[in-house]
C-alpha cells in the first residue's frame, strides 16, 4: 500500500516535471519561431528598402550581370596578345599599393606595440591612463580609413603618402586591441626579474614581454597586411595612388579599355591570393613553433 | 679535465647562439630603417611636403567648429543681402538681419565685425576703420575697376591688392571687393540653422522658448501643433538635410546587415559541402572550396565595380558586394568549424533514430552556433566601415554624402559633422555585436 502511494506519487511527480519541461520546450520553440520571423521580416523589409532606393532594381539587375563582366572579357579576348604587356605596365603601381600597405602595416604595428604595452594592466607605464590609451585605440579603429585619406588628400594632394598614413593610423587601433589581448597572457616573472636590476621601462617591455609574445604579434602583423592590401586598393580608387587608381581611369574610360581593365583585375586578384598563401603559410608555421 | 673537454663545444655553441641572436636584433631594426628610407623616396615625401597646402589644413579646421556670414552688396545692380556661408539657402529674408548689421538705408549698411572693427558699405563705397591702422576707403567703379586709399604708402601683408579686387583679412574678418559685388566676412563660433533654418518661425529661439512653445497652445503655422511643426522644421532643415543624412546612415547599416547575413546564409549550407567530415564527394568539396577562395580573393572593390554596372548606384548593390565577399570568408570560416565538431553528439543524437536533417540540426548546429555567432556579429561591425567605404565608390548611405561634401572643399562643418556621425555609428554597431555575442552566446551555453 504505501508502496503503492510512493509509486503514485512517484509517476505524478515524474509527470509534472515532464510537463513543465514540456510547456519550457515550447515556449523556447515560441520565441525561437519569433526571432525566425522578425528575422524573416527584417530581412526582406530591408532587401525591399535597398532595392527601392538603388537606382537599378534587383530583378532587371540580376539579368544583367554578366554583361559587363562578358564584355570585358570578350575585349581582353580579342586583345589578349597585349594582356601581358599591360600587366607589366601596371605592376609599377601594383608594387606601389603593395607598399603603401607594407609601410602602413609597418608603421602601424609599431606603434600598436606602444600603445598596446601602456594599455595592459600590469605594464602600463602610467596604470592612471589606461582607460585613455584604450578608448583612443577605440577611436582609430572606429574612423574608416576613407575618412582620414580624404581630408589628407585635400591638405597633401593626392598620392601614396595620405593613403599610407590613413591605414596605419586604421591598423594602430585595430592591432593594439589584438596586442594588449596577447600582452594579457604574457608572463610578468622576465618582467619583475628585470626590475630587480634597475631596468628601465623601455627595457623591460624590449627584453622581458616583447621575445614572449612576437610570434602572436607577427601572426597578426600578417593577417593586417593581407586586409591592408585590400584597403590600400580601394583608397587608391578614391583618390590616393596605386593600383586602385589606374582602375578607375581604365573603368571610367569605358569600353576600349577594357583591356586594362582585365589586365589589373588579374593583377589584383593575383596579390591579393599570393599575399594571403604567403601569410597563412608563415602564421601556420608560427603558430606551429608557438 | 673531461668536464671541461664536454664544456667545450657547448660554449662554442652557445656562443653561435649568442652571435646569431646579435645579429638578429641588430639586422631587424636595420632592415626597418633601410626600408623607410626606401618609402621616404619612393613616395616622394620632400615633394610632398613643398606641394603641402597647410593654408587648406587652416581652412578646414576654422570651418569645422565655426561658420561665416556674409554680407554681399551687388556692384552691378545694387542690393544688399545677408546670408549665412553665402548660400541661397541660408539668406536672410528681408527685413530681417543679425544684431551686427545695420541697414541705414537702400545702400548702406554698417557691419560691426568685433568690437572697434567697424565696415560701411555706402553703395560704390567701403570704408573700414581697423583699430591700430587706419581708415582704409576702397571705391569700386564699373569703368576703373577698384580703387584703395590706405593711411600707409605700401598695402601691409594682410591686404592684397589688384586693379580688380581687393582682398582685407583682418582678424575679425574678411573683406573683398570686385567689380561684381563688395563681401564682408564675420566668423562666428558654432554650427549656424543647425536645428531650425532661417524661414522657421522657430529660428534664434531659446531651448526654454522651444519648451515653452512646444507646451502652449498657440500655433506659430497653421493645422500644426507646435512640436509636430518644430520636428518638421529640423527633419527638411535644408542647410544641414537631416532627413537626407539619417536615411544615409540606415542605408549604410542596412548595407552592412543584409550583405553580412545575407552571406551567412548562403555560406552556411555550402560550408556542409566544404567540411571533409560531412562531405565525402572529394571533387565538389573541392569546387565549393575554390569558389569560397575566388570571391573572397576577388575583394569587395573588384566586386562593387562589376555590380555597380548591373545594379546601379545604390545601397543594394553595395550589400550584394559585401554578400559576395563574405560568403567566401565565411565559406571558409564556417567549414574549419564544422571540421572541428565532435562527433560523439552526433553519433548521440544518430543514435536515437534520427533523420540525417535532424542529426545536423541537434547535433551539429548546436556545437558550431557559438562559433558561427560571434564570427557573424564581429563580421558586421567590421562590414559597417566597409559600407561605408564601398558607399563612397557605388554611391549611397553616407559614404558618398561624405565624399560629395569633401569634393565641394567648402562645407567643412558638414564632413565634420558627417564624421562624428560615422564614429558614433561604428561605435555603436561595436557595442550592439558585443553586447548581442555576449547575449546569445552566453543564453546558447545553456542547452540547444
Amino acid at each position: 500500500m504505501t508502496d503503492q502511494s510512493a509509486t503514485t506519487g512517484a509517476d505524478l511527480t515524474a509527470g509534472r516535471v515532464q510537463d513543465a519541461y514540456m510547456e519550457m520546450t515550447r515556449r523556447k520553440r515560441m520565441y525561437g519561431g519569433i526571432m525566425l520571423v522578425i528575422f524573416i521580416a527584417l530581412m526582406t523589409s530591408g532587401f525591399m528598402i535597398a532595392d527601392d532606393r538603388n537606382a537599378g532594381g534587383f530583378w532587371d539587375g540580376i539579368l544583367n550581370i554578366f554583361q559587363f563582366p562578358g564584355e570585358v572579357l570578350r575585349e581582353a579576348g580579342e586583345k589578349i596578345n597585349l594582356l601581358p604587356a599591360l600587366m607589366w605596365k601596371f605592376l609599377p603601381s601594383l608594387i606601389e599599393t603593395i607598399n603603401i600597405a607594407a609601410a602602413a602595416t609597418l608603421l602601424g604595428a609599431m606603434l600598436a606595440i606602444v600603445i598596446s604595452l601602456l594599455s595592459t594592466r600590469g605594464l602600463a607605464r602610467w596604470p592612471r591612463l589606461i582607460p585613455l590609451f584604450r578608448r583612443l585605440m577605440d577611436i582609430m579603429r572606429a574612423i574608416p580609413e576613407i575618412v582620414i585619406a580624404l581630408i589628407l588628400i585635400f591638405i597633401l594632394g593626392g598620392g601614396p603618402v595620405p593613403a599610407m598614413i590613413a591605414i596605419a593610423l586604421h591598423t594602430v587601433g585595430a592591432l593594439g586591441k589584438l596586442f594588449s589581448e596577447v600582452n594579457e597572457n604574457a608572463s610578468l616573472k622576465p618582467v619583475e626579474g628585470l626590475h630587480s636590476t634597475g631596468a628601465t621601462w623601455g627595457q623591460r617591455m624590449w627584453l622581458g614581454v616583447i621575445p614572449q609574445v612576437a610570434p602572436n604579434y607577427l601572426s597578426y602583423a600578417l593577417l593586417r597586411f593581407e586586409i591592408n592590401i585590400r584597403a590600400s586598393a580601394i583608397l587608391g580608387f578614391v583618390g590616393s595612388g596605386g593600383i586602385g587608381y589606374d582602375l578607375k581611369n581604365a573603368f571610367s574610360w569605358g569600353q576600349g579599355r577594357y583591356d586594362e581593365v582585365a589586365a589589373i583585375f588579374l593583377l589584383l586578384f593575383g596579390a591579393i591570393v599570393f599575399f594571403d598563401q604567403l601569410s597563412s603559410h608563415y602564421r601556420n608555421k608560427m603558430i606551429g613553433e608557438g | 679535465m673531461s668536464m671541461l673537454t664536454d664544456a667545450a663545444p657547448q660554449h662554442t655553441q652557445a656562443d653561435g647562439l649568442f652571435r646569431r641572436k646579435r645579429i638578429m636584433a641588430l639586422s631587424v631594426p636595420v632592415i626597418i630603417v633601410a626600408y623607410f628610407t626606401y618609402i621616404f623616396f619612393a613616395f616622394d615625401v620632400p615633394g610632398l611636403m613643398e606641394r603641402a597646402r597647410m593654408d587648406n589644413a587652416r581652412i578646414l579646421i576654422a570651418d569645422s567648429y565655426s561658420y561665416k556670414t556674409h554680407v554681399t552688396r551687388d556692384n552691378r545692380v545694387g542690393g544688399i543681402t545677408v546670408a549665412i556661408e553665402g548660400e541661397n539657402k541660408g539668406t536672410y529674408p528681408e527685413g530681417m538681419t543679425p544684431d551686427w548689421v545695420t541697414p541705414q538705408g537702400e545702400d548702406t549698411v554698417r557691419v560691426a565685425l568685433t568690437p572697434g572693427h567697424e565696415v560701411l558699405i555706402e553703395g560704390d563705397r567701403l570704408s573700414y576703420d581697423v583699430p591700430g591702422y587706419g581708415l582704409i576707403e576702397v571705391e569700386v567703379s564699373r569703368r576703373e575697376g577698384v580703387a584703395l586709399s590706405l593711411p600707409t604708402a605700401t598695402p601691409p601683408d594682410w591686404i592684397s591688392v589688384s586693379s580688380n579686387r581687393v582682398d582685407i583679412t583682418s582678424e575679425a574678418g574678411r573683406v573683398t571687393l570686385t567689380k561684381a559685388r563688395t563681401e564682408v566676412m564675420r566668423y562666428h563660433f558654432g554650427w549656424e540653422l543647425f536645428w531650425f533654418t532661417l524661414d522657421s518661425p522657430f529660428y534664434g529661439k531659446s531651448i526654454g522658448e522651444l519648451a515653452g512653445l512646444a507646451l502652449s497652445g498657440d500655433r506659430l503655422v497653421e493645422g500644426k501643433s507646435n512640436l509636430v511643426a518644430m520636428v518638421q522644421d529640423v527633419w527638411t532643415n535644408k542647410m544641414w538635410r537631416h532627413k537626407d543624412v539619417i536615411w544615409a546612415i540606415f542605408e549604410t547599416i542596412l548595407m552592412a546587415f543584409l550583405g553580412t547575413m545575407g552571406a551567412a546564409i548562403i555560406a552556411l549550407p555550402l560550408a556542409f559541402v566544404a567540411a571533409r567530415n560531412f562531405s565525402r564527394l572529394a571533387p565538389l568539396r573541392f569546387a565549393v572550396r575554390r569558389v569560397f577562395d575566388f570571391v573572397r580573393g576577388v575583394d569587395a572593390l573588384i566586386w562593387t565595380i562589376v555590380l555597380s554596372r548591373a545594379f546601379g548606384p545604390g545601397p543594394l548593390t553595395g550589400s550584394l558586394a559585401i554578400l559576395l565577399t563574405d560568403t567566401g570568408t565565411f565559406g571558409k570560416l564556417f567549414s574549419e568549424a564544422l571540421e572541428n565538431v565532435d562527433h560523439k553528439q552526433i553519433e548521440g543524437v544518430q543514435s536515437t533514430g534520427a533523420k540525417p536533417m535532424q542529426r545536423y540540426r541537434f547535433g551539429v548546429i548546436p556545437q558550431i552556433t557559438p562559433v558561427l555567432l560571434s564570427q557573424i556579429l564581429y563580421y558586421l561591425e567590421s562590414n559597417t566601415r566597409s559600407a561605408t567605404i564601398i558607399g563612397a565608390i557605388t554611391g549611397g548611405g553616407i559614404g558618398l554624402l561624405l565624399t560629395q561634401a569633401m569634393i565641394t572643399q567648402k562645407d567643412w562643418e558638414e564632413v565634420s559633422y558627417y564624421i562624428i556621425l560615422i564614429i558614433l555609428m561604428v561605435m555603436a554597431m561595436d557595442s550592439l555585436s558585443g553586447w548581442l555575442r555576449r547575449r546569445l552566446i552566453k543564453a546558447d551555453d545553456s542547452g540547444h
